[in-house]
């Protein structure tokens, strides 16, 4: 006689069949479909309207394509829009915003990341308390620190200067990057730096041979966190930059989208808005996969 | 004698918290002192100030004759071995033994020299260019140890390094830690909560308990002569037999419930008459019997054998308390059967109740 569970074992095998126009299916996908679509389509008008020549704008047909596709716009975005006196277009604000992005993230990562360092493994008398203020600051309004700041750079005769606004996005992401920094420091294994004291490294020696190698991941984060943050920035932009010439990117583009002068030039506009972004969307591209390596490679077990 | 190392005097205040109280130790050259404890008793934290790893509240520490108590873990003149391993696993093998080396300075040769001594004796030449996410836990505790090794010091620490590892592998290195001390013939202070690590590879055993030092003995002494309670429950796995009772005769006798013992040949000082006292014996210095022996055995019942391969552990119960004896396997003895346990007076322990101090 054979067994029962034998028996079974000779049923149907595999995974369960699935029917593909479930009630769940068709549920899950609608409303998939329709939030994509939701987001889907402002991008659309927008790379077509960029497209578009001012004539074929005008017909107000925004979702068709372009009869007669042209770069204009986007070269006119990027070089000949006016604001003010200056008719070079974006490129002046892309470049301050460089200038401003790049001097703004390199100084604040390496400040938090060493206040960070310091607060978890360094410990001082009222290295807490130190702390505790550091992370208040996050929870103060912009608005109620603007004046004041103003104030000091003023004083320190830097308003109104590129150098001024970096050191204002350095301090405004302090708090936040040096408890990203401390909190990933404090996961690295106690019994590594004192083995690293042992070892005769000091301060520095411990913070760059030993933190620094183990952190790649924590310093993505905060790469991509800064980059999209001050690249985006337009209250501070506004605030600290008293010259038009030094406007960034994002309030010279407010000041050619709303341009009351002339005609409203929307294949323009669309364009500088898209250009303005693209630099974040590049960062996340890039540093995403990075950011994947980098969680990979810290992945060793101690 | 020569001190390789000398506390005097050690407090350690962690806010209102006392960790450590006016701790004093002396450590002779070439000693292997083992800090033995229960969990937060203090041993892990007065190795980390040996080490220099943490500020200490008030007292000094001498190693070989030179006051460090405020010198850097660098200058003390030790190495020391971490229970989570602790190597830099960006580095390599190679990079993890002559990190501290290049840190001190030493040229390239002497460097390769140290490294390839060190190993050389723990054989891990073959690993030297691995990282350390490709090595097994005995094989990081070695690296870990070659590490202290090429820094060529005086004193090892050792911070629980084999907590981390199985069964087998432990009592492998165990064995070769021991080795390396015979040949090295270094100071070593070892920190540990297994028994009986500390008392295989120990010259003399600390066995600490809330911040102080309780006794501080070779292992049979610690064993044999338990300086107070507390050590005497916490060495030997099943820990001793307690039974409490009163000496009465002036101290020639231990009343235990209706029993009395002859305590003729204990290796302690004057008994004296005591209304509470404590007679605690270890499982293996109680021989079960079946004939009673007037001032020699104590009538029990046997409530379960466990046979536990190479001898067996009988759990009896006299009167209200409950007592192990350790037996040769060969023999078995049901439950429920009426049993007399014979005294060794000469290996017992009597404590007094309200001091909890051996007499």
């Amino acid at each position: 006689m054979v067994d029962a569970s034998v028996n079974a074992m000779a049923g149907p095998r595999g995974s369960k069949p699935q029917r593909r126009f479930s009630s769940r299916n068709l549920m899950l996908y609608g409303t998939l479909i329709v939030v994509s679509l939701y987001y889907i389509l402002p991008l659309w008008v927008m790379v077509m309207t960029s497209l578009k020549g001012m004539p074929e704008v005008r017909l107000g047909n925004i979702f068709g394509p372009p009869l007669e596709v042209t770069f204009q716009p986007w070269v006119k975005a990027w070089s000949e829009a006016c604001t003010g006196l200056n008719c070079d277009g974006l490129s002046r604000g892309f470049w301050n915003s460089v200038q401003i992005t790049v001097p703004s993230v390199i100084l604040s990562i390496i400040v938090a990341s060493v206040n960070g360092y310091a607060l978890i493994n360094w410990r001082f008398k009222g290295s807490e308390v130190f702390f505790t203020i550091l992370i208040f600051g996050s929870f103060i309004p912009y608005q109620v620190m603007l004046y004041p700041m103003v104030v000091m750079l003023r004083e320190m005769g830097i308003y109104g200067t590129l150098t001024g606004l970096v050191i204002v996005h350095t301090i405004f992401g302090m708090p936040i990057l040096t408890l990203l920094f401390r909190n990933y420091f404090a996961s690295i294994p106690e019994e590594l730096f004192k083995a690293a004291r042992v070892d005769g490294a000091g301060f520095w020696g411990i913070y760059f041979n030993i933190m620094l190698p183990m952190s790649l991941p924590i310093f993505v984060v905060a790469l991509i966190l800064q980059i999209t943050g001050i690249w985006n920035d337009f209250l501070f932009g506004v605030v600290f930059i008293s010259k038009a010439d030094n406007y960034p990117m994002t309030v010279q583009l407010n000041n050619i989208v709303n341009s009351v002068q002339g005609v409203k030039e929307y294949n323009v506009n669309m364009a500088a808005t898209m250009l303005t972004g693209l630099v974040p969307l590049i960062i996340y591209f890039i540093s995403g996969k990075l950011f994947v390596r980098g969680i990979a490679a810290g992945a060793v077990k101690g | 004698m020569t001190h390789s190392i000398q506390v005097k005097d050690l407090t350690l205040n962690f806010g209102a918290v006392s960790v450590l109280k006016t701790l004093n130790l002396d450590v002779a050259e070439g000693e292997f002192i083992v800090l033995l404890g229960p969990s937060g008793c203090g041993k892990s934290t007065l190795l980390n100030c040996l080490a220099g790893l943490l500020d200490i509240t008030d007292g000094q520490i001498f190693i070989k004759g030179k006051n460090v108590t405020w010198a850097e873990p660098s200058d003390r003149g030790i190495g020391m071995v971490f229970q989570s391993y602790a190597l830099y696993p960006q580095m390599t093998v190679r990079g993890n033994l002559s990190f501290g080396l290049k840190n001190a300075k030493l040229p390239k040769e002497e460097i390769d020299k140290r490294v390839a001594r060190a190993s050389e004796i723990l054989q891990i030449e073959p690993l030297l260019d691995r990282k350390p996410g490709a090595l097994s836990g005995g094989q990081r505790q070695r690296v870990a140890i070659g590490r202290a090794l090429v820094r060529d010091v005086d004193v090892f620490l050792f911070d629980e390094p084999l907590s981390n590892l199985d069964a087998k592998l432990r009592s492998e290195l165990r064995v070769e830690i021991k080795r390396l001390h015979s040949r090295l013939k270094n100071t070593m202070v070892y920190v540990t909560h297994d028994q009986i690590e500390a008392l295989t590879l120990a010259d003399r055993i600390a066995v600490m308990r809330g911040g102080i030092i309780q006794q501080l003995d070779a292992p049979q002494t610690i064993y044999n002569r338990p300086s107070n309670l507390f050590v005497a429950g916490f060495i030997g796995s099943p820990s001793m037999n307690f039974l409490h009772g009163a000496t009465v005769d002036g101290g020639r006798a231990f009343l235990f419930g209706d029993t009395r013992i002859d305590l003729a040949g204990y290796d302690g000082g004057a008994v004296l008459e005591r209304s509470k006292a404590i007679l605690g014996l270890r499982p293996e210095h109680l021989h079960i019997q079946m004939e009673p022996e007037a001032g020699h055995t104590i009538p029990a019942l046997v409530e379960i054998d466990e046979p536990m391969g190479a001898d067996s552990l009988v759990w009896l119960k006299a009167g209200e308390t409950q007592m192990s004896v350790r037996v040769p396997v060969e023999r078995r003895l049901a439950p429920g059967t009426h049993v007399h346990l014979k005294v060794d007076i000469s290996k017992a322990s009597i404590f007094d109740t309200a001091s909890e101090q051996r007499v």
